[in-house]
């Protein structure tokens, strides 16, 4: 018992340190407009290139656009993309899954089955067809990556749902006469919550990761505007003569995506102990 | 046996049905006319439009396409390449082999590098060993497979020059695209080894084994690792869609040819028969693979059989 103490305390340190990078990452988005003096769209064809240096702090791109300015600017697409992607997924899957697990019969096996053919698609292949749907640009892929995870929160909070639902005070407050609306919002949502915010936070990683894939290939944010997606697939070209240009908004993904994982771990660990694989 | 496979194979019915509706019906989801939007560049004659729709069936009713739409699928017609006017099937034909081989190369990776290190990090718990392995698993779950397939080009190609940095064919130019795709599974696959091993090394056979003077490592692969595998075979299915989904982008990075850059060409084309059908075809082929796998599964598990 004793190492596994010992185990949980080293979880929580990580999430610490993801708390920490995460708390940095947001101070970089909300004050990327006054971190950085320069203008991180306007291009400067005989500042193109220049390396990392007392000018341009981590370099400048092929149109001298400075990089730092560019990634700092980039955090705040990131984050935001990330927070409303999830927030699309959390919006249509709990609903659907707290009807589907409180009433059960036909409606659960229909909103199961559609959920079962979205997961059909795999990975980032979801998002993609969505995005074909929807023609690419930065608002879309917030809506195909929202909407690809959707199944993810709905089959979660079904789950917590059916067990929530066998409690002896969900029986009592229908004994007692209690409203579905009542009895749903009032005993059996608060069971839903601590799952839905370790899978949510672990989900913001994954949505950042998603969309920052769409922006490399091209089916993202659309130039000049910064996203780290993008400005990693415009260093592609200048990686021999430049490597700053891809390297820093790499590392910013990275690292946003770590610390939403330590994060998600750690808060896991508090909040819900049998969710641990 | 028989009787699992045949209501496994019927219960992915319903979700084949669903999936054949739901890329059918992509097209009437797009907004404005599909027709207009795959000829606005170079077509504005309305006659041509009307042909167009009429060479698409798009003036027939819906369940009578519908119904086209799979029949001709479950015949191999997947319709015609708007941009290549070749086949859908044929241009997917041409590319699924090498997606396959660098889906099957990095499930290689994968199980090679991330079983070692989950069992690693399990026998030394909580020494530096399984911290570090644990480390590299963490930023291996968190490096986006884009950043990681240029730094290996920046390191492996450009200054190395051991490795090709884009094309495909040979063997060759599979190592790069298979390390950067297989390495993010694999750090999934350490991290599962680690916490299924350590759960198996605590039960009571294992100890007894210990207890009978077998020999260490002996005990550890006969009877734990063994063990420990089941639960990692059971993601097997899981991963292999993520690396077919990862090869989207992997594919890009190294601007090798596959199912990936086709669907992303086709997106960015407005191909639209084209990424119909290529995402109509590795959905199917997932959902076989899983169905795949969970028999390979109850073969070696017959306690999956009765459940």
């Amino acid at each position: 018992m004793k190492s596994g103490r010992r185990h949980g305390l080293g979880r929580q340190r990580g999430a610490i340190v993801g708390l920490v990078i995460l708390g940095g990452l947001a101070l970089m988005a909300l004050g990327a407009p006054w971190l950085s003096s320069r203008d991180p769209i306007r291009t400067a064809a005989r500042d193109a290139l220049q390396p990392p240096g007392a000018r341009f702090v981590l370099g400048s791109d092929q149109f001298g656009r400075d990089v730092a300015s560019r990634v700092l600017h980039g955090a705040r697409v990131s984050l935001t993309v990330g927070l409303i992607s999830v927030s699309i997924a959390v919006a249509l899957g709990a609903p659907l899954g707290l009807v589907s697990g409180y009433y059960g019969g036909r409606l659960d096996g229909l909103i199961m089955r559609v959920m079962d053919v979205l997961l059909a698609f795999p990975g980032i292949l979801l998002a993609l067809a969505i995005v074909s749907v929807l023609t690419p640009g930065l608002t879309n892929v917030m809506i195909a990556v929202g909407l690809s995870a959707v199944p993810t929160y709905a089959r979660l909070v079904r789950a917590s749902v059916l067990s929530a639902r066998e409690n002896l005070y969900v029986e009592a407050a229908r004994a007692l006469g209690g409203r579905d609306l009542g009895i749903l919002t009032r005993y059996i949502l608060p069971n839903v919550v601590a799952p839905l915010i370790v899978t949510a936070t672990l989900g913001l990683g994954t949505a950042i990761l998603s969309a920052a894939a769409l922006g490399f290939l091209g089916l993202g944010s659309q130039p000049p505007q910064p996203e780290w997606g993008r400005m990693l697939s415009e260093g592609r070209d200048y990686l021999r003569e430049a490597w700053w240009i891809s390297t820093f908004p790499g590392l910013g993904i990275m690292l946003t995506v770590l610390a939403m994982n330590l994060l998600g771990d750690g808060l896991r660990d508090v909040l819900d102990p049998r969710l641990q694989v | 046996m028989l009787i699992f496979v045949a209501r496994r194979v019927l219960a992915v019915m319903p979700v084949l049905f669903g999936v054949t509706l739901a890329v059918f019906s992509m097209l009437f989801l797009v907004p404005g006319d599909p027709v207009k939007m795959m000829l606005a560049e170079f077509v504005t004659n309305p006659d041509q439009v009307a042909q167009m729709r009429a060479q698409l069936h798009l003036d027939e009713p819906i369940l009578q396409q519908y119904g086209r739409f799979v029949g001709n699928a479950v015949r191999g017609d997947l319709g015609t390449s708007i941009r290549s006017r070749r086949p859908v099937a044929t241009e997917i034909a041409e590319n699924v082999g090498s997606t396959a081989q660098l889906a099957l190369a990095s499930m290689a990776v994968a199980i090679g590098l991330g079983i070692p290190l989950g069992l690693v990090a399990a026998l030394g718990r909580n020494s530096w060993l399984d911290v570090a392995a644990m480390v590299v698993a963490l930023l291996g779950v968190a490096m986006p497979s884009f950043w990681l397939g240029l730094l290996l080009i920046f390191a492996f190609s450009l200054h190395l020059g051991w490795f090709p940095a884009t094309g495909g064919g040979d063997l060759h130019h599979l190592v790069l695209p298979a390390v950067t795709l297989g390495m993010i599974a694999a750090a999934i696959i350490a991290r599962l080894t680690r916490s299924s091993m350590l759960e198996v090394l605590g039960q009571d056979y294992v100890r007894t084994a210990r207890a009978k003077g077998l020999a260490w490592w002996g005990v550890v692969v006969r009877h734990a690792l063994k063990n420990a595998l089941i639960p990692i075979v059971t993601i097997f299915g899981l991963q292999f869609g993520n690396l077919l989904a990862g090869a989207v982008i992997v594919e890009t990075v190294f601007s090798r040819p596959g199912l990936g850059r086709l669907v992303v060409g086709g997106i960015l084309a407005k191909d639209f028969p084209l990424v119909q059908g290529a995402v109509l075809f590795v959905a199917v082929a997932y959902v076989l693979i899983n169905v795949l796998v969970d028999v390979a599964y109850a073969f070696v598990d017959p306690r999956i059989r009765v459940a």
